[in-house]
């Protein structure tokens, strides 16, 4: 293995900085989501990468479980974007003035 | 150090990540949120989990993206472009991306994590199969509840009530 826990780590961290950057300068709903799943994709890389040089089984397995809640969490998050598309037409999120029903 | 195959992995997640936010059109920017997940599968290779990157390609490459799609084509054709934003608010994000990345970075660069390389074996895929069944066989039911949860909220909260059914027989 030529490639030390701190190339993964640097990697993840960029990745990290990408997600949080989307997060908050773009209005757009749907691309706020990309920024959630590179946030999430971050976590993963880490905790495979502790687990690989721990070297330990139960980093994958909470990888596992943690990629299956995001699953879950997109699933909702785009049902929300299209209730919001539907009632105000638009999917920016500086229009979602009151999201009361 | 890092070799060639690393070098190419990490340039197509971090650029691929930068094109899926910054490209004008959602369906452009979908489709390099995929390559961005191919390539955290492609490290988790790298790292001996073929396992956990055969997961992430079948649910995050397999589904997620293609639900993305669908919802960006579910949209109104001139909202999937790319308004011009905030100038000001554009600089102060990229700003606070690059202290995060530096900050963070000399922290990790500095601590003692450089030093750490492994010789030893990689962990048996099946070791995580049988602590899936055995151990965590209760949070695996736990997590499939979840999952059927949200599915059906996602539905509850998609369905249109202004569409009547009337196709019953009673």
């Amino acid at each position: 293995m030529t490639n030390g826990l701190i190339d993964f780590v640097l990697v993840s961290v960029a990745l990290l900085a990408i997600g949080i950057y989307g997060l908050s300068v773009k209005r757009n709903a749907i691309r706020m989501l990309f920024g959630v799943e590179m946030i999430i994709n971050s976590a993963n890389l880490n905790l495979v990468a502790f687990a690989r040089f721990i070297p330990n089984s139960q980093g994958q397995t909470l990888a596992l479980f943690s990629i299956a809640i995001a699953a879950a969490e997109v699933a909702v998050g785009l049902a929300l974007v299209i209730v919001a598309y539907r009632m105000y037409k638009n999917i920016d999120i500086e229009d979602f003035r009151s999201l009361k029903g | 150090m890092v070799d060639a195959v690393f070098l190419a992995l990490s340039v197509l997640t971090i650029g691929s990540a930068i094109v899926a936010l910054e490209i004008r059109s959602l369906i452009y920017g979908s489709i390099a949120l995929m390559l961005t997940l191919s390539g955290v599968a492609g490290f988790f290779l790298l790292l001996d989990a073929p396992f956990v990157a055969m997961f992430q390609l079948s649910v995050y490459v397999g589904s997620i993206a293609v639900l993305i799609l669908f919802t960006v084509m579910l949209v109104r054709r001139e909202l999937i472009f790319n308004k011009i934003e905030d100038k000001r608010r554009r600089y102060a994000g990229i700003g606070l991306m690059l202290a995060l990345m530096l900050g963070i970075g000399m922290i990790i660069i500095g601590s003692g994590m450089k030093s750490m390389e492994t010789n030893s074996p990689s962990v048996d895929y099946r070791k995580i199969g049988e602590d899936f069944l055995t151990y965590y066989s209760p949070a695996l039911v736990v997590m499939a509840l979840v999952l059927a949860a949200s599915v059906v909220g996602a539905l509850t909260l998609a369905r249109r009530e202004d569409i009547t059914n009337d196709q019953r027989a009673d």
